[in-house]
């Protein structure tokens, strides 16, 4: 419309009608080119604001107040005067001896006796075993800081022999502690070392492989109709969901190749009464097949950026093929393929779906010591706590969360830090 | 090794080329290259196994007695233990959470990815895009929390708690959107940003706003780029497990409002492979069944959006 306005006006002189009306449309148009620039930058902005969202979510459920009842109200055990932490050894043993039931005892002594734990050990024995805290309620963070006063007030009327305290539910104590079904003494312990045997095993089968059919589709593979289906296929594979790999390796690991997975095979089985084949050894395998596709990806593009000059410079001092990739190829493009793998890994680190699937174990209180072990992992183990409707399964889930993605951030940061330093290399 | 041949037998081969100069038998190298496709096989082994276990599997599902293929396409009510087998009561669960991770991920992926190509200036890129990025790199089950603890109490305080049930559709899918928001956001950002400059330009010139050059030149342009970009997201939103486990409810239900509890394909599969399963039970089976379903729709979408992508590229290069 406009354009054939203005035109028309070229003929004879505009009226000036005509061009008041250009001018109010051009500042009609630019006023809806303004809203819509808000619109545009308003959708980045509510992105940030579910991070944020998430963020001050899990950090609001990790810290706050508990409401906490004591069997035995540790003032109570004081002696003389002195205070239950400042007891001496001696006077804990005798508090234990007093307290704490027969059979109980017997089985603690015959663990280690009492007189050889230290002090901090028999401490925590007296609150596990005499106190025996139990936490009725827990408070966000938000209410813990803002709203503290009518806590207060709900923890006197509903709870009146309860002791309000402020629990950091992410402590030493959590991480170094296994699972338990109290939330207050459960710790992450065991799942962080089953991420990790997971993981390893992960990197073992993946890492080779995933740079072997990298090096492959770059350097040795003809176009031809078989090189383009496995390029295709790769392709095709990095779109399937993470699930269906899990039920590839429930049929595949656990069941076809139980033996070996189980460790029967090789007379390695841990735990062979309830292990079978739902071991580190499957979940690990599972994983590997599962950033197959990403990593080869990611590897050829390192390969690829690798200039031929460099390649064509070996062919012409004689190096063999194998020589050109050994020498050449390869160092120049190991940063890249390291990116991309840290990269896959940490996609592995929170899988969660297909870990379940090929069955994590709900309930491990021992450290996992071989590959044919029963397992679970720290995002296995953030599902399960979550699922759980009892007061406190959340706050711990929230604190695993943390710890899930602190060990994710510095993966990436050094995933970060790699490829800053393989840019500069190029340049 | 040239020392050990004698003057004498090169002078003899003068006219041809010298043994040690022509190509050698080299067995390692050949061993090598057999290992590198091995590699590379490993990922045509991979789509074999998957393909055989989810068909031999399912196959062994439609073949017992208790199921019948039209009722299994047809009917609504998924219960095992009576035998009831419709596939739709998980399929329509799969496809309101869907819906609604696209309400939140598709707007939201396109309008961002406008703004990053066309009007952010590259400070501010730089730190919006990686912003976005992590968003990517948080695990689902992290998702599933969030969308259990903050979106579905939120959604109860908006609606009311008699509406919304703890576990529900509706929650599960908009943080979904989330999640899948970045996707969007990178691939449609990737089109735009294919777009050649010249149009730009043109458009420019012509006495087009910026709104009017990246609404009717550029997206146009990248249309087919940014429809890859969208169908790949919902066979993303179709394929995720973790929050509908979590947050969208553990049971099958057939029902169109989404503030009710239902179980889709995903988180079908998640909760009874996470009981004790036993290997001859029509259950075990059965999630092999929707296994296969789940991977042809996924497989499907993502074929199409691939071709799509396909022809985009030739258009553009």
């Amino acid at each position: 419309m406009i354009k054939r306005s203005s035109h028309s006006a070229g003929l004879e002189p505009a009226p000036f009608g005509e061009d008041v009306q250009l001018r109010r449309n051009l500042a009609v148009r630019h006023r809806v080119g303004a809203v819509w620039h808000v619109l545009f930058l308003l959708a980045l902005i509510i992105g940030i604001i579910a991070l944020t969202a998430l963020i001050y979510n899990i950090l609001d459920q990790t810290f706050g107040l508990v409401a906490v009842e004591f069997k035995v109200p540790p003032h109570e055990l004081a002696q003389d005067g002195v205070p239950l932490e400042e007891l001496s050894d001696a006077q804990l043993i005798a508090l234990l001896e007093a307290r704490v039931s027969k059979g109980v005892l017997r089985r603690l002594k015959a663990e280690q006796p009492l007189e050889q734990r230290d002090r901090e050990e028999l401490l925590s024995l007296v609150y596990e075993r005499v106190v025996q805290p139990k936490i009725v309620k827990s408070w966000s963070l938000t209410d813990s800081l803002l709203r503290r006063r009518s806590v207060e007030l709900e923890v006197a009327q509903k709870y009146p022999s309860a002791q309000l305290q402020f629990r950091s539910w992410l402590n030493p104590n959590f991480i170094n502690r296994p699972q338990s079904s109290d939330p207050q003494v459960a710790g992450v312990r065991t799942a962080i070392l089953g991420s990790l045997w997971t993981i390893v095993i992960t990197i073992l089968v993946a890492f080779p492989l995933g740079v072997g059919a990298a090096i492959y589709l770059e350097e040795y593979a003809a176009d031809n109709a078989l090189n383009r289906l496995i390029q295709t296929n790769i392709n095709n594979l990095a779109g399937v969901p993470s699930i269906i790999y899990g039920m590839l390796g429930l049929a595949i690991f656990v069941r076809a190749l139980e033996p070996l997975t189980s460790g029967a095979l090789v007379g390695g089985a841990a735990d062979p009464t309830t292990a079978n084949g739902r071991t580190i050894l499957s979940a690990g395998l599972t994983l590997a097949l599962l950033v197959l596709p990403l990593l080869i990806v990611n590897a050829q593009e390192a390969i690829r950026a690798v200039p031929s000059s460099l390649r064509e410079a070996g062919y012409a001092l004689g190096a063999t093929k194998w020589q050109v990739i050994r020498d050449h190829v390869l160092p120049n493009a190991l940063p890249g393929i390291l990116t991309g793998t840290i990269l896959s890994i940490s996609r592995a680190m929170g899988e969660t779906a297909p870990l379940i699937v090929v069955g994590a174990s709900t309930y491990i209180v021992y450290d996992p010591y071989s590959p044919f072990f029963k397992f679970t992992t720290l995002p296995v183990q953030i599902y399960q706590w979550t699922a759980r409707p009892q007061q406190g399964f959340r706050n711990i889930a929230a604190a695993a969360i943390v710890v899930l993605l602190v060990l994710l951030l510095s993966l990436n940061a050094a995933a970060i830090i790699m490829r800053n330093r393989f840019s500069r290399r190029l340049i | 090794m040239a020392t050990a041949l004698s003057a004498k037998s090169l002078a003899r081969r003068a006219t041809t080329a010298p043994p040690e100069l022509r190509k050698k038998p080299r067995p390692l190298e050949v061993l090598i290259q057999a290992f590198f496709f091995a590699c590379g096989a490993v990922s045509i082994l991979t789509t074999i196994g998957i393909v055989y276990v989810l068909g031999s599997e399912a196959w062994l599902f439609f073949r017992s007695p208790e199921v019948d293929l039209v009722e299994f396409f047809t009917t609504t009510s998924w219960v095992p233990a009576v035998g009831q087998f419709g596939i739709w009561s998980l399929v329509n669960a799969t496809m309101m959470t869907t819906t609604f991770a696209m309400i939140v991920a598709l707007p939201l992926g396109l309008a961002s990815a406008i703004y990053l190509s066309e009007y952010a200036s590259p400070g501010v890129r730089n730190v919006l895009k990686p912003i976005l990025e992590i968003l990517a790199g948080i695990p689902t089950v992290v998702y599933g929390y969030f969308a259990l603890t903050f979106m579905t109490p939120l959604l109860r305080s908006i609606f009311g708690r008699d509406v919304v049930e703890i576990y529900n559709t509706a929650s599960a899918g908009l943080v979904m959107g989330i999640l899948i928001l970045p996707l969007v956001s990178s691939m449609s950002e990737d089109a735009l940003s294919a777009v050649p400059r010249s149009l730009r330009e043109a458009a420019y010139a012509l006495g087009a706003t910026r709104l009017e050059t990246a609404v009717r030149i550029v997206v146009p342009a990248a249309l087919s780029g940014i429809t890859a970009a969208f169908i790949l997201a919902v066979s993303r939103a179709v394929g995720e497990t973790m929050i509908v486990a979590i947050a969208a409810g553990a049971g099958p239900a057939f029902t169109f409002n989404p503030f009710k509890a239902a179980e889709t394909m995903t988180g079908h599969i998640v909760r009874i492979s996470g009981g004790d399963l036993s290997y001859d039970s029509i259950d075990y089976d059965s999630i092999f069944a929707i296994g296969l379903l789940l991977f042809l729709m996924t497989l499907v979408l993502n074929l199409i959006s691939r071709a799509i992508m396909h022809r985009f590229r030739e258009v553009y290069e």
